[in-house]
């Protein structure tokens, strides 16, 4: 394995026992996060980008498959990771309303994992008061109440709660979706300066493609639990390859002329996105494809590198069939 | 120009809460012409909801209006009795809501809410339908809404269908009923990307071909671009901004519609631009000039003392913002 790499999935599988059948959340996936860098996760809901996140921070155990993290192996289920581990990586929630125990101060609440992790022991005050300062809180919010805070201002705590364990790797889950655009430009700033300082690398889930764009260095997209496609933010957005990637971008509203020049045109979406438990066989993605192959409903194509860092998962793509 | 459908003038509602009155909106004023499609922007809390549910009188039962003109055809909706309430909801103004899953009753199947709108929507037209055109009527507003299988749809539960079809079955239902204005509250938002694309395509292939009014109602400023004529900007229960759709965007003129569009992340990249500065004013204690005034990279002494009214800016455009005079 290369050093470069702070985290490695390979062939990860989450599969989830119900009533009906079986859920396949995840479905064989692989991707890494190199040192310091943004890697973005994109789909729509149920494509199972956030249980892949949770699975790196030990909320759930994999079926299958493997996760490193820099070298070591941490596919163990959560109540088996050493604690040290557990500090390394951590997580910021897309809802900041229920993420945060709104019977708890600001305080309580960013002093729990200090606590918890050895890293501060008496008065946190110190400690507390440096950690909203770095996340442009002001330190009078110490001693307030979740509910007395503002939607982008409770995301901040938890985004400091996250910081304050020192952590290397952060998974953020939507971190801004249910804030507003004027918000949300804010706490992305400040995410990718405290990236900056303490060297940080992210893995960034959002249904976000705008703003994807402008923060992750990789992007891989799901859909119905497998990657699709794969490559660095320039290659997916001025040559995406995959129809569903068209479909996608093409779906996004835009504001500018230049953004509308830049989509690409011909992809209308049609169809819904199937359930869980019926996948469709071969390619999941067929039944709403516009470019759809004989071959497509029979075989799931697979990965194909077609330049260098840039993976899809189509047949289209595949140079056997000509 | 086209004849004036909804005119709204003075609006104001304020809400009874624990401690005090929330002064929300501030005399709001905007009007949608025949066949017109309108959009109203801004973010959450400003207002956009509240002015919908004061213009159909369903505001919840804490609201006070102490003002309000709202002129449906010149006929004032507020001095409406509720027999001609009745009659507006039932054949001219529908609405439909942001979340479909809260919208529809879980506990009936998609036919018994469905028939009982077309049967009353028909009824108020002095049409007694039977039991088989009415379902004949039914189906075909489900095909409207581009339903697939719309038999399977009428004997399903709401939690039978996925998110998009759930909201293809409100929109079917506001047509019942919306013969001359539409009120679509966010009706995508609670769906994926390339869904609510879908819903915003087939609303507006449906209200150009009916040639229907709408109001759209977002927060997505780009969901907005590509459908209506002219929108709206609201900040904090006022309507700051009113321009042609694509004069609002490559001249916005309010402080507020710059810093909102520009705090959009562009797919074009360049970065995140730095957002707006501060936090919605408190509606108990609202500034008492601009609302926008605490959180204004322009503000002056006089913004703090007088309330900016909408002053005329350029064709069709109007900004209420002393920067453009008094």
């Amino acid at each position: 394995m290369s050093s470069e790499n702070i985290l490695e999935v390979i062939n990860l599988k989450k599969y989830f026992k119900v009533s009906k059948g079986i859920i396949k959340a995840v479905d064989d996936i692989s991707f890494n996060v190199k040192y310091g860098e943004t890697f973005g996760l994109v789909g729509e809901s149920g494509s199972g980008k956030s249980t892949t996140g949770h699975i790196i921070v030990g909320l759930y155990a994999p079926t299958s498959g493997k996760i490193l993290f820099e070298g070591r192996d941490i596919s163990m289920g959560v109540e088996r990771r050493p604690l040290a581990l557990k500090k390394k990586i951590q997580m910021v929630f897309q809802d900041p309303a229920t993420s945060l125990n709104p019977k708890r101060t600001v305080r309580q609440i960013i002093e729990l994992p200090l606590k918890v992790h050895g890293i501060c022991h008496g008065d946190t005050t110190q400690k507390v008061a440096e950690l909203l300062q770095m996340v442009e809180l002001p330190v009078e919010y110490m001693e307030r109440y979740p509910t007395e805070l503002g939607g982008g201002e409770k995301q901040m705590v938890a985004i400091a709660r996250a910081l304050a364990v020192n952590p290397s790797f952060i998974v953020l889950d939507e971190p801004t979706s249910a804030l507003d655009v004027s918000i949300q430009a804010k706490i992305i700033n400040m995410l990718m300066r405290v990236q900056k300082e303490f060297n940080l690398s992210y893995l960034f889930i959002t249904h976000n493609l705008s703003l994807m764009r402008n923060v992750a260095s990789r992007v891989a997209i799901m859909y119905l639990g497998k990657i699709v496609e794969l490559a660095s933010t320039e290659e997916f957005f001025y040559n995406p390859l995959h129809p569903y990637t068209k479909m996608l971008l093409s779906s996004i509203p835009v504001i500018t002329d230049e953004e509308e020049a830049m989509k690409p045109k011909k992809i209308i979406s049609t169809g819904e996105i199937p359930g869980a438990l019926n996948v469709p066989p071969g390619c999941s993605f067929h039944p709403r494809c516009p470019e759809r192959l004989e071959v497509c409903d029979k075989i799931e194509p697979c990965m194909l590198e077609i330049a260098p860092g840039h993976f899809v998962k189509c047949h289209l793509y595949n140079s056997a069939r000509a | 120009m086209s004849s004036t459908l909804l005119n709204v003038e003075e609006l104001q509602v304020h809400f009874k809460v624990y401690g005090g009155i929330l002064k929300v909106l501030n005399d709001v004023a905007l009007t949608v012409n025949e066949k017109e499609k309108v959009g109203l922007i801004g973010e959450s809390g400003c207002g956009k909801t509240t002015t919908m549910k004061a213009i159909m009188r369903i505001l919840p039962w804490n609201a006070i209006v102490p003002k309000a003109k709202i002129y449906f055809k010149g006929k004032d909706i507020m001095k409406m009795s509720d027999s001609e309430l009745k009659r507006l909801r039932r054949r001219s103004i529908s609405m439909i809501f942001q979340d479909p899953t809260a919208a529809l009753n879980p506990v009936f199947k998609i036919r018994d809410q469905l028939f009982d709108i077309v049967k009353y929507a028909n009824l108020e037209m002095g049409k007694n339908l039977s039991k088989k055109e009415i379902e004949e009527e039914a189906i075909r507003l489900l095909r409207e809404a581009a339903l697939p299988e719309p038999e399977r749809i009428l004997d399903s539960y709401p939690f039978q269908l996925s998110g998009g079809m759930r909201q293809r079955v409100c929109i079917a239902m506001a047509l019942a009923s919306a013969h001359e204005l539409l009120i679509a509250d966010e009706p995508g938002t609670s769906l994926d990307v390339t869904i609510e694309d879908q819903i915003l395509r087939l609303l507006k292939q449906i209200v150009e071909e009916k040639r229907t009014s709408i109001i759209l109602i977002s927060h997505a400023l780009g969901a907005v671009k590509g459908f209506v004529d002219r929108v709206y900007v609201m900040y904090a229960g006022c309507i700051v901004e009113s321009a042609r759709t694509p004069d609002l965007f490559r001249e916005p003129l309010h402080p507020y519609t710059k810093g909102l569009l520009a705090a959009v992340p562009k797919l074009t990249g360049g970065g995140i631009p730095s957002g707006i500065k501060g936090r919605v004013p408190d509606y108990m204690n609202p500034p008492l000039g601009c609302r926008f005034v605490t959180r204004c990279e322009y503000a002056m002494p006089i913004c703090e003392k007088k309330q900016p009214r909408m002053i005329k800016a350029g064709n069709d455009h109007e900004v209420a913002c002393f920067l453009y005079g008094e």
